[in-house]
């Protein structure tokens, strides 16, 4: 807590206002975790199911309609979900402001990259790839 | 960034030991912080040896009778010795705590205080509850209303009274928001349990007209949404109080008016 300038503790506090956001965040991550319990159990059941399967079969496990479509919608709500996380991590414990900002732009790229090469790899196998 | 170790000049020294009186029978060790601004020195822990059988049962009776009898350098807050007032808030034995209701016989081993963890020490067990108290003045603590005051008393049923239950009984110690990570790592900027505790308890009033606006000035990823919902401040707080759950039912105002 800097006391660098002769403002009131009480001006340091109100500081820039609130940012009359957070509510939106706060309930995506909820949702977002909600909808994963169910897809991560059907994932983890599933998975049984073809663990002994040879390549063609598990191809065409994951080219069926349903299972593509499910394999996304996982794939989505797992990778939308760590970047919620994850920028409440990097609030919590990066304070300089240009750190911070490049660290959730490097999150948010990371993020982004390794979840669209998840979709598409699935979208792929689906499509006969 | 958050800081994961000491700076140089916070690095707490062993100091002076001071032993109990020759016959004394019950004897236990207090180690207490000490840090005085004026030496130039780094805190040091000093060891009292006192005797319980001339001493009263709680950790407030230690520390007053070291300062009257052994040391008058102690420095700490005391005042109602019954803890409704919130001065001698420490941390003893690793938890914080008022030192006037925690009893020695409750710690096994040396008793080991120190002060309220991660804020400003002004000198030995006197932390610098300035910010704390601006936040406290921040959430406006008072009654607001559009309507204008009537002849009488505002009016409230005793279910609306109820839900006071629980809050304000708090007496704003600030054991539980000095015991939140959060807090230490974004205190500037988080309101912390007490603070928040406290700002429910005015939204949830049910004579206050000024809800909305009380909730605009929480609706903030700082201000509220630091709190990931670790529960110490409920495991700490001396008043066996729950802020956390004041802060849950926060969000879910905020989430009730957003959906």
């Amino acid at each position: 807590m800097s006391k660098s300038s002769l403002r009131t503790p009480l001006a340091h506090v109100r500081g820039l206002g609130s940012s009359r956001s957070g509510v939106h965040h706060w309930w995506l991550q909820r949702l977002s975790a909600v909808i994963l319990v169910p897809l991560v159990l059907w994932f983890a059941v599933s998975l049984l199911s073809v663990a002994h399967a040879d390549h063609a079969t598990m191809k065409a496990w994951v080219s069926r309609p349903f299972n593509t479509a499910l394999l996304v919608v996982l794939l989505t709500a797992m990778f939308y979900h760590a970047r919620l996380g994850l920028q409440v991590v990097i609030e919590d414990y990066v304070h300089e402001e240009l750190v911070k900002l490049g660290a959730l732009l490097a999150m948010n790229l990371v993020v982004i990259v390794a979840g669209a090469t998840a979709v598409i790899s699935v979208l792929k196998i689906a499509f006969g790839g | 960034m958050a800081e994961f170790k000491l700076p140089a000049n916070s690095i707490v020294g062993s100091g002076k030991t001071y032993h109990a009186p020759t016959g004394a029978k019950r004897v236990r060790s207090f180690q207490i912080y000490r840090w005085d601004p004026d030496s130039g020195q780094n805190p040091r822990l000093d060891t009292y040896d006192i005797d319980l059988d001339a001493c009263g049962p709680m950790v407030l009776d230690a520390l007053i009778k070291i300062k009257n009898e052994i040391d008058p350098t102690l420095t700490f807050r005391r005042s109602c010795r019954e803890g409704i007032c919130g001065s001698c808030a420490m941390n003893i034995d690793g938890t914080n705590t008022l030192a006037c209701i925690k009893a020695i016989d409750e710690v096994e081993g040396n008793v080991k205080i120190y002060p309220l963890p991660h804020m400003p020490v002004i000198k030995d067990l006197v932390p610098d509850l300035t910010h704390f108290y601006a936040q406290y003045a921040s959430i406006k603590p008072w009654l607001q209303t559009v309507t204008l005051p009537p002849e009488r008393e505002r009016l409230q049923s005793k279910e609306d009274r109820a839900k006071l239950d629980g809050l304000y009984e708090c007496i704003l110690c600030a054991s539980c928001s000095t015991s939140c990570p959060s807090y230490w790592w974004n205190g500037d900027r988080y309101l912390g349990p007490a603070i928040l505790l406290q700002a429910y308890r005015w939204i949830i009033d049910s004579r206050d007209e000024f809800t909305g606006e009380r909730l605009d000035d929480l609706e903030d990823p700082f201000r509220l949404y630091r709190c990931h919902t670790i529960m110490n401040c409920a495991r700490t707080c001396p008043k066996g109080l729950n802020p956390a759950r004041a802060i849950g039912e926060i969000k879910k105002l905020m989430l009730q008016r957003s959906l």
